[in-house]
């Protein structure tokens, strides 16, 4: 048996949607090095819906994989329905989990929602 | 596929198997059994028991043979305990870095009202002689020491250890998992009380190793139920295991000096060549360390992606980030060293042995190197470094 199912091999082997948006209108950061996760979003709004999005991981296989997923899942929704995203719906979207890791899909949540805070208090 | 994983089990010698085969198809009798076959299986863990005993200069009587090393660890430990506790003694003193199967049976000892003090084992990943010696006292039972660092290799001065410790009558332990067959173990010169060791890291089968108790020390059991190792440490015995383990263990001896020579030349080649990416840095001291031993971190990134992508490329290696030990702390022995949260998370452990080769060397420095500038690529920690948002620590 393997330690992450296909799905999370597959988006932590090939990340979805890596790198940086230069005029971002929203973006996140949650994590902290100490605990050895940290990810950054950057999200581009038009007309309340996510244009683009963006990540930064730095952490573990299930860390890359779960910000790869999130992004996947939001991208071209509109803001209401990002807002609706889960960590067990991200943690689904990549088959699954293993319990200790199963803080890398809140933290992508966390990630995503703080990004969009950001995208609020700055309209 | 390139291995370097050694320090988390080996890769069983040909002789090793074989002589596992043979035992397991000619030799099935239970030693304790009178009539042939059983003598038969006596004679054969006998005869492993006094090849063990010779390779590290003891004496058959002074080997048991263990599940392992963590079964060896629980057993001396608890020795010294019941006999410290027996004379009120009830302090023992050992390091911040070594093996679970230590620290956790001390903590367990501390619950029941042993005081215990770990030493500081500094930058390099050693014990200073005069602070241990500073550290004991009246009611210290036990100095139980690891003969070489499992994550970072660092060998400690065993003999000198053992002196003090003879000079102030106190129990000296060593836990030797990753020394033996890799490093000259000699339990009279090295004044050594106690000593534990297992098969799976020199060559050998999973499942068994052996406790070296010096004449004279009353035994704890930790498994009751019949006579056998001379009744200090009941079950039948894992005859194919322990003659495996016997042939290991004589292989890795006969060649000791020329396999330490020729690991240690690769060991350095790994070393430099890994020290050329930028803000990376040896953990332990770069030379007084196990001849296969190479651990490092590399600022910005984390070590369990490292090591699931080495592992893609064909590479097998180890890292003491919290995510590769179910915890959100990285490894104790990085931390024991001095090294901050932030950076002990970006740990690779390379652990090689006698095949490997040169060009091997060179691909893992290759690969490593690539890694961790893809992974540096989308990291934020590694923008913030290098935009000066952060400050470099390697």
């Amino acid at each position: 048996m393997a330690l992450y199912s296909e799905k999370v091999m597959d988006h932590f082997r090939n990340p979805r949607n890596v790198g940086v948006i230069e005029d971002a209108n929203g973006i996140g950061e949650v994590g902290n090095a100490k605990c050895g996760d940290i990810m950054k979003m950057y999200l581009k709004i038009e007309d309340e819906i996510i244009k683009d999005v963006k990540f930064e991981t730095f952490g573990c296989g299930s860390a890359i994989a779960s910000s790869s997923m999130a992004t996947e899942l939001i991208k071209g929704q509109p803001l209401s329905e990002a807002m609706k995203l889960t960590n067990k719906a991200v943690a689904e979207a990549l088959d699954g989990l293993p319990d200790y890791k199963m803080h890398c899909s809140v933290l992508a949540e966390e990630a995503i929602k703080s990004a969009i805070d950001d995208y609020n208090s700055r309209k | 596929m390139i291995y370097a994983d050694n320090a988390a089990t080996t890769r069983m010698s040909e002789a090793a198997i074989n002589t596992m085969v043979k035992v397991m198809n000619e030799n099935f009798g239970n030693p304790s059994s009178l009539y042939v076959v059983g003598q038969k299986a006596k004679e054969i863990l006998e005869n492993a028991r006094s090849e063990v005993a010779k390779v590290i200069n003891a004496d058959t009587r002074e080997i048991i043979f263990t599940s392992g090393g963590s079964e060896a660890d629980n057993q001396a430990i608890r020795t010294a305990a019941a006999l410290g506790a027996k004379n009120g003694k009830k302090h023992i003193i050992s390091t911040a870095f070594e093996h679970h199967a230590v620290l956790h049976t001390l903590k367990r000892l501390e619950e029941e009202g042993f005081e215990v003090t770990l030493l500081d084992v500094h930058e390099n990943g050693l014990v200073v002689p005069e602070e241990l010696e500073a550290a004991i006292r009246e009611d210290t039972c036990l100095v139980t020491v690891m003969f070489a660092n499992n994550e970072i290799g660092t060998i400690q001065p065993i003999r000198k250890i053992g002196e003090i410790c003879r000079k102030h009558g106190v129990l000296f332990h060593t836990d030797a998992v990753q020394a033996i067959g890799h490093v000259p173990v000699d339990v009279e010169a090295d004044n050594i009380d106690m000593l534990s060791a297992s098969a799976h890291k020199f060559h050998g089968p999973k499942g068994v190793g052996f406790l070296y108790v010096k004449k004279g020390i009353r035994i704890t059991n930790l498994i009751e139920g019949g006579a056998q190792e001379r009744g200090r440490r009941a079950g039948t015995e894992n005859v194919p295991g322990i003659a495996s383990m016997a042939v290991a263990l004589k292989e890795a001896y006969d060649n000791l000096d020329q396999n330490a020579e020729y690991v240690k030349t690769r060991r350095d080649r790994l070393i430099s060549g890994l020290k050329k990416i930028p803000h990376s840095a040896i953990n332990g001291d770069e030379t007084n360390r196990l001849p296969g031993n190479v651990n490092f971190c590399f600022e910005g990134i984390e070590g369990e992606s490292l090591l699931l992508l080495l592992d893609d490329k064909g590479i097998q290696a180890s890292s003491g980030s919290a995510c590769t030990s179910g915890s959100l702390d990285p490894s104790h022995v990085l931390l024991a060293i001095g090294r901050v949260h932030d950076v002990a998370h970006g740990s690779l452990r390379l652990s090689i042995d006698e095949s490997i080769t040169d060009s091997d060397v060179d691909e893992i420095i290759a690969k490593v190197a690539e890694v961790v500038e893809y992974l540096r690529g989308f990291s934020p920690i590694w923008r913030d470094l290098t935009e000066g948002k952060k400050q470099f620590i390697l």
